[in-house]
């Protein structure tokens, strides 16, 4: 039997009226795989990310996340969601709740968990991603690095199959990077089903099954780290990675 | 002077009626502010479906009724309506009028507060799951309500002053009833009673709202 994709979009195309944004793009995650996506600001690492849980609608092309065929209108999109978590580059934390309200919020309106099963679960998650004592802060009481973690956490405590990340530690101050890259290690070591956009080579190097690389809405190639990073077949690959090793 | 303004006698005679008369301020206020903000919620939540079939009409409908004056609109639903076959009484007119006028001005508040919130958030809420409902209710509005809460109240306030307007259409609310007992005192006093209560109630609103400005101020800094 041929394994199968935990993830699978063919021919993704996106346009945003007069702009392609993504020209036909296919890709296929296993489970457990940690799959990195590089490439220049404006390629469409974004949209194609977005694509995969429908936060945008691609305008053609087929995603099929965890058996679920995310484009047929029949899909229950928001059930679907659940299984597919997001991380974001601005945390996008609801500032108005405690950490602990954040991660609860849909256990209790989506996962349909009672309050107390919710917290119980909430704070599982806090303490997977080391803020177990932080639960009662808000996000303005919290640092980048940590705002960053209990957004991890609102995601994977409604046990994802799969994690989205979009640029997660681009907005934070450097000395914070550190504990994010280290929740996303041990969240691998867990065997989540990882996608990474993301510009942290070293990460990569280390963590990373694959690396894509995308310019203009297109997968120019892909394969492991080393190979990518050491031997591109592409000149634009070899452009930009010797451009982001400059930095 | 004082005798005219501030008889002593006319105050305990047009007590009782001056009091009915807030008793009725206050009802219609109770009345017609929470009627503005359901009718403001509504136009502010259609709003944010961004159809052109739908955000066209609201438009020109908040548009029509916040330029039309809140006095003209009350009279004419209440001398025009009966020619229409509807007789509808003061109070219903008066609540009609402001369910019209100040829910605009309402609408229009409440969807500068949904705007203010980043639509990161509602992504956020619709990647965990949310429908676009649960995230207006639980992320959005929350926010956007509090970042125009001083809107929202010197709104409020504009409302609460306009009950008076209630008067043109024999809604015995302060005025009405201060100017009736003006008519059977031949005196003034009830008048200036009606100002200072108006005064009284209206105060501790501004005083609060004063404070709330000053907070979001200090929080934009
Ligand atoms: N909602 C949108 N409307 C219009 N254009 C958009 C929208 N989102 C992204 N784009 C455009 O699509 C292109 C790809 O963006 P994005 O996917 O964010 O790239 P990346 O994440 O690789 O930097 C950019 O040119 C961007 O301006
Ligand atoms: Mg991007």
């Amino acid at each position: 039997m041929v394994q199968k994709h935990i993830v699978e979009a063919r021919g993704i195309h996106k346009h945003f009226g007069p702009l392609h944004v993504l020209k036909g793009v296919d890709l296929q995650v296993d489970e457990r795989e940690l799959v990195f996506v590089i490439g220049p600001s404006g390629s469409g690492k974004s949209t194609l990310l977005r694509c995969l849980n429908r936060l945008e609608e691609p305008s053609s092309g087929s995603v099929v996340v965890d058996g679920i065929d995310m484009l047929d209108p029949k899909t229950d999109i928001n059930h679907a969601r659940q299984r597919i978590g997001m991380v974001f580059q601005s945390f996008n934390l609801y500032p108005h709740m405690t950490a602990l309200g954040n991660v609860t919020l849909a256990l209790r309106k989506v996962a349909g968990k009672s309050r107390a099963e919710a917290d119980t679960l909430a704070r599982k998650a806090l303490e997977r991603v080391g803020l177990a004592d932080r639960a009662d802060h808000t996000p303005g009481q919290l640092s980048g690095g940590q705002q960053q973690r209990v957004a991890i956490a609102r995601s994977i405590a409604l046990e994802p199959r799969v994690m989205l990340f979009d640029e997660p530690t681009s907005a934070l101050d450097p000395e914070l990077v550190g504990s994010v890259l280290e929740v996303m290690r041990s969240l691998r070591e867990t065997g989540m089903t990882m996608i990474v956009v993301s510009h942290e080579m070293g990460f990569a190097r280390n963590a990373a099954d694959r690396v894509v690389f995308m310019d203009d809405g297109l997968i120019v190639e892909q394969g492991p780290p080393a190979a990518i990073f050491e031997n591109p077949a592409h000149e634009r690959t070899r452009a930009f990675i010797g451009q982001i090793q400059r930095h | 002077m004082i005798q005219t303004f501030f008889n002593l006698d006319i105050i305990v005679a047009a007590w009782p009626i001056v009091m009915s008369g807030l008793w009725n301020t206050i009802l219609l206020s109770l009345i017609v502010v929470p009627l503005g903000l359901f009718g403001g919620l509504i136009l502010a939540l259609l709003a944010s479906i961004r159809h052109p079939l739908v955000r066209w009409p609201l438009m020109a409908w908040v548009d029509f009724f916040r330029a039309f004056p809140p006095l003209v609109l009350l009279v004419l639903l209440f001398a025009g309506l009966p020619f229409a076959g509807l007789e509808l009484g003061g109070f219903a007119c008066v609540a009609i009028a402001f369910f019209l006028n100040t829910g605009s001005y309402y609408g229009e508040i409440f969807r500068a507060g949904i705007d203010s919130v980043p639509n990161g958030q509602v992504e956020a809420a619709r990647s965990t799951g949310l429908s676009r409902m649960q995230a207006m209710r639980y992320v959005v509005l929350p926010q956007a309500v509090r970042n125009v809460l001083p809107d929202l109240l010197s709104n409020t306030l504009e409302v609460v002053k306009l009950t008076s307007l209630g008067s043109v259409v024999a809604v015995p609310e302060l005025l009405y009833e201060a100017r009736q007992a003006q008519s059977l005192t031949y005196n003034p006093t009830p008048i200036v009673m009606a100002a200072v209560i108006y005064f009284l109630i209206l105060w501790p609103l501004v005083r609060l709202l004063s404070r709330l400005e000053n907070r979001a101020l200090a929080g934009r800094r």
